[in-house]
Protein backbone atom coordinates (compact mmCIF):
# COMPACT_ATOMS: atom_id res chain seq x y z
CA UNK A 1 0.00 0.00 0.00
CA UNK A 2 1.15 3.34 -0.96
CA UNK A 3 -0.68 6.05 0.66
CA UNK A 4 0.30 9.50 1.84
CA UNK A 5 -0.90 9.06 5.34
CA UNK A 6 1.09 8.93 8.88
CA UNK A 7 -0.57 5.78 10.38
CA UNK A 8 -3.34 3.51 8.66
CA UNK A 9 -5.42 4.28 12.11
CA UNK A 10 -5.01 7.79 12.41
CA UNK A 11 -6.41 8.66 8.33
CA UNK A 12 -10.14 10.20 9.63
CA UNK A 13 -8.97 12.14 12.30
CA UNK A 14 -5.81 13.64 10.67
CA UNK A 15 -7.63 14.54 7.52
CA UNK A 16 -10.39 15.88 9.56
CA UNK A 17 -7.44 18.54 11.01
CA UNK A 18 -6.67 19.19 7.57
CA UNK A 19 -10.29 19.89 6.37
CA UNK A 20 -10.42 22.54 9.27
CA UNK A 21 -7.12 24.06 8.66
CA UNK A 22 -8.04 24.58 4.88
CA UNK A 23 -11.37 26.05 5.17
CA UNK A 24 -12.31 28.39 7.44
CA UNK A 25 -16.13 28.18 6.19
CA UNK A 26 -16.20 25.30 8.07
CA UNK A 27 -15.91 24.59 11.57
CA UNK A 28 -15.00 20.82 12.41
CA UNK A 29 -16.01 19.28 15.87
CA UNK A 30 -13.06 16.09 16.18
CA UNK A 31 -14.47 15.05 19.29
CA UNK A 32 -17.75 14.10 18.21
CA UNK A 33 -16.38 13.77 14.40
CA UNK A 34 -19.11 16.25 12.13
CA UNK A 35 -18.24 19.04 10.07
CA UNK A 36 -20.32 21.93 10.11
CA UNK A 37 -20.97 25.44 9.20
CA UNK A 38 -18.42 27.90 10.66
CA UNK A 39 -21.39 30.33 11.48
CA UNK A 40 -23.81 28.22 13.36
CA UNK A 41 -27.34 27.36 12.22
CA UNK A 42 -28.94 29.56 10.49
CA UNK A 43 -32.13 31.11 12.30
CA UNK A 44 -35.83 29.58 11.10
CA UNK A 45 -33.93 27.19 8.65
CA UNK A 46 -34.26 23.40 8.33
CA UNK A 47 -31.17 21.98 8.91
CA UNK A 48 -29.93 19.57 6.85
CA UNK A 49 -27.10 16.55 7.72
CA UNK A 50 -25.47 14.04 5.63
CA UNK A 51 -23.38 11.83 5.98
CA UNK A 52 -21.36 8.36 5.25
CA UNK A 53 -18.06 6.19 5.16
CA UNK A 54 -14.95 8.80 4.27
CA UNK A 55 -12.95 8.05 1.34
CA UNK A 56 -15.79 9.82 -0.97
CA UNK A 57 -14.46 13.63 -0.53
CA UNK A 58 -15.49 15.87 -1.82
CA UNK A 59 -18.80 13.84 -0.32
CA UNK A 60 -19.99 14.44 2.28
CA UNK A 61 -18.14 17.24 4.02
CA UNK A 62 -17.27 19.50 0.83
CA UNK A 63 -20.78 20.08 0.36
CA UNK A 64 -21.62 22.09 3.78
CA UNK A 65 -22.23 25.44 3.41
CA UNK A 66 -24.86 28.15 2.35
CA UNK A 67 -27.38 26.67 -0.05
CA UNK A 68 -26.41 23.30 0.88
CA UNK A 69 -25.59 21.17 3.66
CA UNK A 70 -25.64 22.24 7.58
CA UNK A 71 -23.27 19.45 8.91
CA UNK A 72 -21.83 16.54 7.19
CA UNK A 73 -20.36 13.02 9.25
CA UNK A 74 -17.57 11.35 8.31
CA UNK A 75 -17.65 7.62 9.74
CA UNK A 76 -14.09 5.41 9.25
CA UNK A 77 -13.05 4.87 5.78
CA UNK A 78 -16.10 3.09 4.14
CA UNK A 79 -17.39 2.46 7.10
CA UNK A 80 -20.59 4.24 8.32
CA UNK A 81 -20.64 6.98 10.73
CA UNK A 82 -22.09 5.42 14.46
CA UNK A 83 -24.94 6.90 15.90
CA UNK A 84 -23.26 9.38 18.59
CA UNK A 85 -22.16 11.05 15.93
CA UNK A 86 -25.00 11.96 13.50
CA UNK A 87 -27.17 12.69 17.03
CA UNK A 88 -24.53 15.41 17.92
CA UNK A 89 -24.66 16.83 14.68
CA UNK A 90 -28.36 16.82 14.45
CA UNK A 91 -28.69 19.02 17.85
CA UNK A 92 -26.23 21.17 16.48
CA UNK A 93 -28.18 22.16 13.57
CA UNK A 94 -31.42 22.21 15.13
CA UNK A 95 -32.82 25.76 15.84
CA UNK A 96 -36.40 24.36 16.34
CA UNK A 97 -37.49 23.62 12.31
CA UNK A 98 -36.61 20.17 12.11
CA UNK A 99 -33.64 18.48 10.89
CA UNK A 100 -33.47 16.11 7.20
CA UNK A 101 -31.29 13.24 6.88
CA UNK A 102 -29.89 12.58 3.45
CA UNK A 103 -28.94 8.92 3.80
CA UNK A 104 -26.99 6.50 1.44
CA UNK A 105 -29.04 3.44 0.85
CA UNK A 106 -26.44 1.23 2.62
CA UNK A 107 -27.69 -1.43 5.52
CA UNK A 108 -25.04 0.20 8.08
CA UNK A 109 -25.72 4.09 6.73
CA UNK A 110 -29.63 3.56 7.15
CA UNK A 111 -29.56 2.00 10.77
CA UNK A 112 -27.01 4.00 11.85
CA UNK A 113 -29.12 7.33 10.89
CA UNK A 114 -32.37 5.33 12.23
CA UNK A 115 -31.00 5.11 15.37
CA UNK A 116 -29.35 8.48 15.72
CA UNK A 117 -33.44 10.01 14.74
CA UNK A 118 -35.12 7.90 17.02
CA UNK A 119 -32.76 9.18 20.14
CA UNK A 120 -32.63 12.88 18.46
CA UNK A 121 -36.67 12.49 18.59
CA UNK A 122 -36.21 11.53 22.03
CA UNK A 123 -35.17 14.83 22.61
CA UNK A 124 -37.81 16.29 21.03
CA UNK A 125 -35.68 16.99 17.36
CA UNK A 126 -38.00 16.53 14.80
CA UNK A 127 -36.26 14.29 12.42
CA UNK A 128 -37.16 13.14 9.01
CA UNK A 129 -35.07 11.41 6.95
CA UNK A 130 -34.78 10.65 2.74
CA UNK A 131 -33.07 7.40 1.74
CA UNK A 132 -30.87 7.73 -1.42
CA UNK A 133 -31.28 4.98 -4.22
CA UNK A 134 -30.29 5.57 -7.30
CA UNK A 135 -28.10 2.96 -8.49
CA UNK A 136 -29.92 0.68 -11.35
CA UNK A 137 -26.91 -1.52 -11.54
CA UNK A 138 -28.56 -3.63 -8.82
CA UNK A 139 -30.80 -6.03 -10.60
CA UNK A 140 -33.78 -8.02 -8.86
CA UNK A 141 -34.03 -5.67 -5.61
CA UNK A 142 -36.60 -8.08 -4.10
CA UNK A 143 -33.56 -10.01 -3.06
CA UNK A 144 -31.20 -7.47 -2.38
CA UNK A 145 -31.08 -4.67 0.54
CA UNK A 146 -32.53 -2.32 -2.13
CA UNK A 147 -30.54 -0.39 -4.25
CA UNK A 148 -27.77 1.70 -3.27
CA UNK A 149 -27.25 4.99 -2.86
CA UNK A 150 -24.73 6.66 -4.93
CA UNK A 151 -24.42 9.92 -7.03
CA UNK A 152 -27.76 11.56 -7.05
CA UNK A 153 -27.06 12.30 -3.44
CA UNK A 154 -25.42 15.18 -4.88
CA UNK A 155 -28.42 16.31 -6.39
CA UNK A 156 -30.85 15.29 -3.45
CA UNK A 157 -28.10 17.57 -0.82
CA UNK A 158 -28.03 20.77 -3.33
CA UNK A 159 -31.48 20.73 -3.93
CA UNK A 160 -33.11 20.16 -0.94
CA UNK A 161 -30.12 22.40 0.62
CA UNK A 162 -31.42 25.31 -1.78
CA UNK A 163 -35.33 24.74 -0.80
CA UNK A 164 -34.24 24.90 2.97
CA UNK A 165 -32.12 27.81 2.36
CA UNK A 166 -35.25 29.76 0.77
CA UNK A 167 -37.01 28.84 3.57
CA UNK A 168 -38.98 25.48 3.20
CA UNK A 169 -40.27 23.70 5.92
CA UNK A 170 -39.35 20.15 6.90
CA UNK A 171 -41.95 18.26 5.19
CA UNK A 172 -41.29 20.35 1.86
CA UNK A 173 -37.63 19.75 1.90
CA UNK A 174 -37.86 16.38 2.59
CA UNK A 175 -40.51 15.78 -0.14
CA UNK A 176 -38.17 17.72 -2.82
CA UNK A 177 -35.41 15.41 -2.03
CA UNK A 178 -37.47 12.66 -2.62
CA UNK A 179 -38.44 14.03 -5.70
CA UNK A 180 -34.71 14.52 -7.02
CA UNK A 181 -33.87 10.93 -6.02
CA UNK A 182 -37.24 9.67 -7.77
CA UNK A 183 -36.49 11.51 -10.74
CA UNK A 184 -32.40 10.07 -10.76
CA UNK A 185 -30.34 6.88 -11.26
CA UNK A 186 -26.98 6.27 -11.99
CA UNK A 187 -24.76 3.65 -13.07
CA UNK A 188 -21.17 2.97 -12.03
CA UNK A 189 -17.93 1.37 -13.98
CA UNK A 190 -14.67 0.42 -12.52
CA UNK A 191 -11.46 -0.09 -14.17
CA UNK A 192 -9.16 -0.80 -11.06
CA UNK A 193 -9.87 -1.65 -7.42
CA UNK A 194 -9.23 0.36 -4.68
CA UNK A 195 -7.37 0.24 -1.14
CA UNK A 196 -8.68 0.75 2.16
CA UNK A 197 -6.03 2.03 4.21
CA UNK A 198 -6.80 0.45 7.70
CA UNK A 199 -6.84 -3.44 5.45
CA UNK A 200 -3.97 -2.31 3.47
CA UNK A 201 -4.67 -4.44 0.63
CA UNK A 202 -7.08 -4.00 -2.31
CA UNK A 203 -10.60 -5.11 -2.21
CA UNK A 204 -10.79 -6.60 -5.02
CA UNK A 205 -9.18 -7.46 -8.09
CA UNK A 206 -9.52 -7.10 -12.15
CA UNK A 207 -7.83 -8.28 -14.71
CA UNK A 208 -5.76 -5.22 -17.79
CA UNK A 209 -8.89 -6.06 -19.71
CA UNK A 210 -11.26 -6.35 -17.14
CA UNK A 211 -13.97 -4.06 -15.91
CA UNK A 212 -16.70 -4.28 -13.23
CA UNK A 213 -19.87 -3.24 -14.47
CA UNK A 214 -22.35 -1.66 -11.98
CA UNK A 215 -19.81 -1.14 -8.76
CA UNK A 216 -21.10 0.73 -6.28
CA UNK A 217 -18.76 3.54 -4.61
CA UNK A 218 -17.42 1.38 -1.41
CA UNK A 219 -14.96 -0.44 -3.44
CA UNK A 220 -17.49 -3.33 -3.43
CA UNK A 221 -17.40 -5.53 -6.92
CA UNK A 222 -20.90 -4.63 -9.07
CA UNK A 223 -23.03 -6.27 -11.00
CA UNK A 224 -20.94 -8.31 -13.73
CA UNK A 225 -17.48 -8.34 -15.40
CA UNK A 226 -16.97 -7.12 -18.68
CA UNK A 227 -14.15 -6.47 -21.21
CA UNK A 228 -12.71 -3.45 -21.55
CA UNK A 229 -13.83 -1.49 -24.40
CA UNK A 230 -14.04 1.82 -25.58
CA UNK A 231 -15.60 4.63 -23.44
CA UNK A 232 -18.12 4.99 -26.10
CA UNK A 233 -19.53 1.37 -25.77
CA UNK A 234 -19.06 1.72 -21.80
CA UNK A 235 -21.13 5.04 -21.80
CA UNK A 236 -24.03 2.98 -23.44
CA UNK A 237 -23.97 0.15 -21.20
CA UNK A 238 -24.52 2.25 -18.84
CA UNK A 239 -26.97 5.00 -20.42
CA UNK A 240 -29.07 1.71 -21.61
CA UNK A 241 -29.06 0.32 -18.38
CA UNK A 242 -30.35 3.63 -16.85
CA UNK A 243 -32.59 4.17 -19.64
CA UNK A 244 -34.36 0.47 -19.77
CA UNK A 245 -35.11 1.58 -16.18
CA UNK A 246 -36.25 5.13 -16.13
CA UNK A 247 -37.20 6.13 -19.65
CA UNK A 248 -35.28 9.51 -20.60
CA UNK A 249 -36.71 12.30 -22.05
CA UNK A 250 -37.01 15.81 -21.78
CA UNK A 251 -34.11 17.90 -20.26
CA UNK A 252 -32.30 16.34 -17.78
CA UNK A 253 -29.50 17.28 -15.44
CA UNK A 254 -26.04 14.90 -15.76
CA UNK A 255 -23.16 13.91 -13.70
CA UNK A 256 -20.08 12.42 -14.78
CA UNK A 257 -18.44 11.57 -11.47
CA UNK A 258 -14.46 10.65 -11.22
CA UNK A 259 -14.58 7.47 -8.03
CA UNK A 260 -10.85 8.89 -7.45
CA UNK A 261 -8.11 7.87 -9.93
CA UNK A 262 -9.31 8.96 -13.11
CA UNK A 263 -8.02 12.03 -14.70
CA UNK A 264 -10.35 14.92 -16.28
CA UNK A 265 -9.31 14.47 -19.49
CA UNK A 266 -11.22 11.08 -19.38
CA UNK A 267 -14.06 12.36 -17.52
CA UNK A 268 -14.50 14.76 -20.58
CA UNK A 269 -14.29 11.89 -23.10
CA UNK A 270 -16.83 9.91 -21.48
CA UNK A 271 -18.74 13.27 -21.11
CA UNK A 272 -18.61 13.72 -25.10
CA UNK A 273 -20.21 10.01 -25.09
CA UNK A 274 -23.16 10.58 -22.63
CA UNK A 275 -23.58 13.84 -24.79
CA UNK A 276 -23.50 12.21 -27.84
CA UNK A 277 -26.14 9.52 -26.37
CA UNK A 278 -28.45 11.48 -24.80
CA UNK A 279 -28.85 13.81 -28.09
CA UNK A 280 -29.46 10.60 -30.20
CA UNK A 281 -32.17 10.08 -27.84
CA UNK A 282 -33.74 13.35 -28.13
CA UNK A 283 -32.91 14.15 -24.54
CA UNK A 284 -31.23 17.60 -23.70
CA UNK A 285 -29.00 18.07 -21.35
CA UNK A 286 -29.89 21.27 -19.07
CA UNK A 287 -26.99 21.07 -16.48
CA UNK A 288 -24.16 19.51 -15.83
CA UNK A 289 -21.40 18.40 -13.39
CA UNK A 290 -17.95 17.03 -14.68
CA UNK A 291 -15.22 16.17 -12.11
CA UNK A 292 -14.55 14.06 -8.58
CA UNK A 293 -17.81 14.37 -6.32
CA UNK A 294 -18.45 11.11 -4.92
CA UNK A 295 -14.87 9.42 -5.50
CA UNK A 296 -13.94 6.18 -3.84
CA UNK A 297 -10.98 6.62 -3.19
CA UNK A 298 -8.03 5.88 -5.71
CA UNK A 299 -10.45 3.92 -7.75
CA UNK A 300 -10.45 4.50 -11.30
CA UNK A 301 -13.61 4.49 -12.93
CA UNK A 302 -16.67 6.61 -13.23
CA UNK A 303 -20.34 7.09 -12.18
CA UNK A 304 -22.85 8.50 -14.53
CA UNK A 305 -26.27 9.79 -13.09
CA UNK A 306 -29.07 11.63 -14.55
CA UNK A 307 -32.02 13.14 -13.38
CA UNK A 308 -35.09 14.41 -15.24
CA UNK A 309 -35.63 18.08 -14.05
CA UNK A 310 -38.26 19.86 -13.90
CA UNK A 311 -38.74 23.84 -13.70
CA UNK A 312 -38.52 24.10 -9.93
CA UNK A 313 -36.16 21.47 -9.84
CA UNK A 314 -33.59 23.44 -12.79
CA UNK A 315 -34.22 26.75 -10.20
CA UNK A 316 -33.27 25.00 -7.27
CA UNK A 317 -30.23 23.36 -9.00
CA UNK A 318 -29.08 27.39 -10.17
CA UNK A 319 -29.64 28.53 -6.33
CA UNK A 320 -26.52 29.97 -4.74
CA UNK A 321 -24.29 27.49 -3.14
CA UNK A 322 -21.19 27.90 -0.90
CA UNK A 323 -19.11 25.30 -0.13
CA UNK A 324 -15.90 23.73 -0.68
CA UNK A 325 -17.20 21.59 -3.46
CA UNK A 326 -19.66 23.18 -5.78
CA UNK A 327 -19.96 27.07 -5.75
CA UNK A 328 -21.93 29.04 -8.20
CA UNK A 329 -24.31 32.00 -8.28
CA UNK A 330 -22.62 34.09 -5.58
CA UNK B 1 -22.67 -16.87 36.83
CA UNK B 2 -22.08 -13.72 37.80
CA UNK B 3 -20.53 -10.22 36.54
CA UNK B 4 -16.76 -11.15 36.47
CA UNK B 5 -17.87 -14.28 33.74
CA UNK B 6 -19.27 -11.90 31.65
CA UNK B 7 -16.60 -9.52 31.54
CA UNK B 8 -14.17 -12.41 30.68
CA UNK B 9 -16.50 -13.47 28.21
CA UNK B 10 -15.89 -9.77 26.01
CA UNK B 11 -12.37 -9.97 26.98
CA UNK B 12 -11.81 -13.24 25.08
CA UNK B 13 -13.79 -11.89 22.31
CA UNK B 14 -11.73 -9.05 21.87
CA UNK B 15 -9.20 -10.78 21.56
CA UNK B 16 -10.15 -14.00 19.28
CA UNK B 17 -11.93 -11.01 17.08
CA UNK B 18 -8.47 -9.01 17.01
CA UNK B 19 -6.64 -12.08 16.73
CA UNK B 20 -8.97 -13.17 13.69
CA UNK B 21 -9.78 -9.42 12.44
CA UNK B 22 -7.64 -10.03 9.40
CA UNK B 23 -9.79 -13.42 8.52
CA UNK B 24 -12.72 -11.72 8.66
CA UNK B 25 -11.45 -8.77 6.74
CA UNK B 26 -10.62 -11.08 3.72
CA UNK B 27 -13.89 -12.66 4.21
CA UNK B 28 -15.45 -9.30 3.50
CA UNK B 29 -13.22 -7.95 0.86
CA UNK B 30 -15.02 -11.10 -1.13
CA UNK B 31 -18.35 -10.00 -0.64
CA UNK B 32 -18.79 -7.13 0.59
CA UNK B 33 -16.31 -3.35 1.16
CA UNK B 34 -13.48 -5.43 3.40
CA UNK B 35 -13.76 -3.56 6.54
CA UNK B 36 -16.05 -5.72 9.43
CA UNK B 37 -12.94 -7.20 10.53
CA UNK B 38 -11.49 -3.68 11.09
CA UNK B 39 -15.02 -2.54 12.77
CA UNK B 40 -15.26 -5.72 15.19
CA UNK B 41 -12.11 -5.41 16.43
CA UNK B 42 -12.65 -1.61 16.92
CA UNK B 43 -15.69 -2.15 18.23
CA UNK B 44 -14.98 -5.12 21.02
CA UNK B 45 -11.75 -3.35 22.11
CA UNK B 46 -13.71 -0.46 22.58
CA UNK B 47 -16.52 -2.44 24.74
CA UNK B 48 -13.62 -4.11 26.72
CA UNK B 49 -11.88 -0.89 27.69
CA UNK B 50 -15.99 0.49 28.67
CA UNK B 51 -15.76 -2.57 30.98
CA UNK B 52 -12.06 -1.49 32.80
CA UNK B 53 -13.49 2.02 33.24
CA UNK B 54 -16.91 1.16 34.59
CA UNK B 55 -16.91 -1.99 36.24
CA UNK B 56 -20.05 -3.35 36.31
CA UNK B 57 -21.59 -5.27 38.79
CA UNK B 58 -24.14 -7.83 37.46
CA UNK B 59 -24.20 -9.60 34.40
CA UNK B 60 -26.96 -7.39 32.74
CA UNK B 61 -24.61 -4.29 33.46
CA UNK B 62 -21.51 -5.70 31.85
CA UNK B 63 -23.46 -6.43 28.58
CA UNK B 64 -25.65 -3.23 28.21
CA UNK B 65 -21.74 -1.24 28.48
CA UNK B 66 -20.86 -3.50 25.64
CA UNK B 67 -24.54 -2.69 23.37
CA UNK B 68 -23.46 1.36 24.47
CA UNK B 69 -19.81 0.58 22.65
CA UNK B 70 -20.61 -1.43 19.84
CA UNK B 71 -23.44 0.69 19.00
CA UNK B 72 -20.77 4.04 19.90
CA UNK B 73 -17.82 2.61 18.16
CA UNK B 74 -18.08 -0.16 15.39
CA UNK B 75 -19.63 1.62 12.46
CA UNK B 76 -20.98 0.23 9.43
CA UNK B 77 -24.30 -2.64 9.83
CA UNK B 78 -22.32 -4.52 12.40
CA UNK B 79 -22.65 -1.77 15.08
CA UNK B 80 -26.01 -1.07 15.45
CA UNK B 81 -26.80 -5.40 15.11
CA UNK B 82 -24.34 -6.33 17.56
CA UNK B 83 -25.48 -3.60 19.81
CA UNK B 84 -28.72 -4.11 19.86
CA UNK B 85 -27.91 -8.16 20.50
CA UNK B 86 -26.17 -6.93 23.49
CA UNK B 87 -28.75 -4.47 24.76
CA UNK B 88 -31.68 -7.25 24.20
CA UNK B 89 -29.83 -9.55 26.46
CA UNK B 90 -28.88 -7.12 28.96
CA UNK B 91 -32.38 -6.04 29.06
CA UNK B 92 -33.04 -9.87 30.04
CA UNK B 93 -31.24 -10.64 32.21
CA UNK B 94 -32.19 -7.44 34.28
CA UNK B 95 -30.46 -6.41 37.44
CA UNK B 96 -29.56 -10.48 38.35
CA UNK B 97 -26.49 -10.35 40.47
CA UNK B 98 -26.02 -14.10 39.51
CA UNK B 99 -27.07 -15.55 36.09
CA UNK B 100 -28.40 -19.47 35.98
CA UNK B 101 -27.67 -21.39 32.34
CA UNK B 102 -31.67 -21.14 31.77
CA UNK B 103 -31.33 -17.21 31.75
CA UNK B 104 -28.61 -17.03 29.51
CA UNK B 105 -30.54 -18.85 27.35
CA UNK B 106 -33.22 -16.66 27.10
CA UNK B 107 -30.44 -13.65 27.12
CA UNK B 108 -29.48 -15.22 24.11
CA UNK B 109 -32.88 -15.86 22.56
CA UNK B 110 -33.54 -12.07 22.90
CA UNK B 111 -30.11 -11.24 20.76
CA UNK B 112 -31.41 -12.84 17.82
CA UNK B 113 -34.85 -11.52 18.39
CA UNK B 114 -33.12 -8.03 18.92
CA UNK B 115 -30.89 -8.58 15.79
CA UNK B 116 -33.30 -10.41 13.26
CA UNK B 117 -35.86 -6.90 14.31
CA UNK B 118 -33.89 -4.63 13.45
CA UNK B 119 -31.70 -6.35 10.23
CA UNK B 120 -35.01 -8.04 9.18
CA UNK B 121 -33.05 -10.91 8.23
CA UNK B 122 -34.26 -14.60 7.95
CA UNK B 123 -32.32 -17.68 8.44
CA UNK B 124 -30.53 -18.39 4.78
CA UNK B 125 -30.18 -14.70 3.88
CA UNK B 126 -26.38 -15.27 4.46
CA UNK B 127 -25.89 -13.41 7.40
CA UNK B 128 -25.21 -13.78 11.04
CA UNK B 129 -28.53 -14.92 11.57
CA UNK B 130 -27.49 -17.92 10.07
CA UNK B 131 -24.77 -18.59 12.96
CA UNK B 132 -26.51 -17.20 15.88
CA UNK B 133 -30.08 -18.99 15.14
CA UNK B 134 -28.54 -22.39 15.38
CA UNK B 135 -27.07 -21.37 18.17
CA UNK B 136 -29.83 -20.38 20.35
CA UNK B 137 -31.68 -23.57 19.44
CA UNK B 138 -28.46 -26.40 20.30
CA UNK B 139 -28.16 -24.18 23.59
CA UNK B 140 -31.40 -24.43 24.68
CA UNK B 141 -31.45 -28.64 23.91
CA UNK B 142 -28.97 -29.28 25.74
CA UNK B 143 -30.11 -27.41 28.94
CA UNK B 144 -33.65 -28.60 28.11
CA UNK B 145 -31.93 -32.06 28.68
CA UNK B 146 -30.06 -31.16 31.79
CA UNK B 147 -26.67 -30.28 30.11
CA UNK B 148 -24.44 -27.84 31.98
CA UNK B 149 -23.08 -24.36 30.94
CA UNK B 150 -19.87 -25.80 29.57
CA UNK B 151 -21.93 -28.53 27.19
CA UNK B 152 -24.90 -25.89 26.16
CA UNK B 153 -22.05 -23.26 25.31
CA UNK B 154 -20.01 -25.69 23.66
CA UNK B 155 -22.95 -26.67 21.67
CA UNK B 156 -23.61 -23.56 20.62
CA UNK B 157 -20.59 -22.61 19.12
CA UNK B 158 -20.03 -25.96 17.31
CA UNK B 159 -23.92 -25.49 15.82
CA UNK B 160 -22.69 -21.44 15.33
CA UNK B 161 -19.63 -22.91 13.30
CA UNK B 162 -21.90 -25.38 11.46
CA UNK B 163 -24.27 -22.91 10.37
CA UNK B 164 -21.09 -20.56 9.00
CA UNK B 165 -20.14 -23.59 7.02
CA UNK B 166 -23.90 -23.75 5.50
CA UNK B 167 -23.23 -19.89 4.35
CA UNK B 168 -20.82 -20.66 1.82
CA UNK B 169 -23.23 -22.32 -0.25
CA UNK B 170 -26.18 -19.31 0.11
CA UNK B 171 -26.68 -16.45 -1.95
CA UNK B 172 -26.34 -13.43 0.36
CA UNK B 173 -29.96 -11.38 0.15
CA UNK B 174 -29.16 -8.60 3.05
CA UNK B 175 -26.33 -6.10 3.52
CA UNK B 176 -24.09 -4.90 0.68
CA UNK B 177 -22.99 -8.54 -0.05
CA UNK B 178 -26.77 -8.77 -1.23
CA UNK B 179 -25.41 -6.75 -4.48
CA UNK B 180 -23.23 -9.72 -5.83
CA UNK B 181 -26.09 -11.71 -6.34
CA UNK B 182 -24.91 -15.51 -7.48
CA UNK B 183 -20.86 -14.17 -6.95
CA UNK B 184 -21.43 -14.07 -2.99
CA UNK B 185 -21.75 -18.12 -3.37
CA UNK B 186 -18.87 -20.08 -2.01
CA UNK B 187 -18.06 -17.25 0.32
CA UNK B 188 -18.39 -17.65 4.45
CA UNK B 189 -20.70 -14.66 5.42
CA UNK B 190 -18.25 -12.43 7.44
CA UNK B 191 -21.00 -11.60 9.98
CA UNK B 192 -21.50 -15.25 10.67
CA UNK B 193 -18.08 -15.76 11.39
CA UNK B 194 -17.59 -13.50 13.87
CA UNK B 195 -20.40 -14.59 15.91
CA UNK B 196 -18.60 -17.76 16.21
CA UNK B 197 -15.88 -16.39 17.58
CA UNK B 198 -17.93 -14.31 19.79
CA UNK B 199 -20.05 -17.78 20.80
CA UNK B 200 -16.74 -19.68 21.09
CA UNK B 201 -15.58 -17.12 23.22
CA UNK B 202 -18.21 -17.97 25.58
CA UNK B 203 -17.96 -21.56 25.32
CA UNK B 204 -14.05 -20.88 26.54
CA UNK B 205 -14.83 -18.99 29.31
CA UNK B 206 -17.33 -21.41 29.99
CA UNK B 207 -15.37 -24.52 30.04
CA UNK B 208 -12.78 -22.43 32.05
CA UNK B 209 -15.04 -21.63 34.72
CA UNK B 210 -16.48 -25.54 35.15
CA UNK B 211 -12.38 -26.03 35.89
CA UNK B 212 -12.13 -23.55 38.29
CA UNK B 213 -14.53 -25.64 40.81
CA UNK B 214 -17.75 -24.20 40.51
CA UNK B 215 -17.99 -20.76 39.66
CA UNK B 216 -15.30 -18.64 37.25
CA UNK B 217 -12.68 -16.43 39.71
Amino acid sequence: MKKLINSPDRVLDDALVGVAAAHPSLTVNTFDRYIARAGGPTPGKVGLVSGGGSGHEPLHGGFVGLGMLDAACPGEVFTSPVPDQILAATRAVDVGTGVLHIVKNYTGDVLNFQLAAELAADDGVRVEGVVVNDDVAVENSTWTAGRRGTGATVFVEKIAGAAAELGADLGTTAALGREVNDRSRSFGVALTPCTVPASGKPGFELGEDEVELGVGIHGEPGRARGRLTSARELVAVALDAIHTDMPLSGEVLVMVNGLGGTPLIELYVVYAAVAEWLAGHGVGITRNLVGNYVTSLEMAGCTITVCRLTPQLTHLWDAPVVTPALRWGR
Amino acid sequence: MDASMFRAWIHEAARSVTENADRLTRLDSAVGDADHGINMRRGLQAAAAMLEETNPSTPGAVLAIVGRALISKTGGASGPLYGTGFRQAARTLGQEPDVSTAQLGAALAAALTGIQRIGAALEGDKTMIDALSPAVTAYQAVIDTGGDLAKATRAASDAAEWGLKQTAGMQARKGRASYLGARTIGHEDPGAASTVLILSALAHVSSAGERCAGGYQ
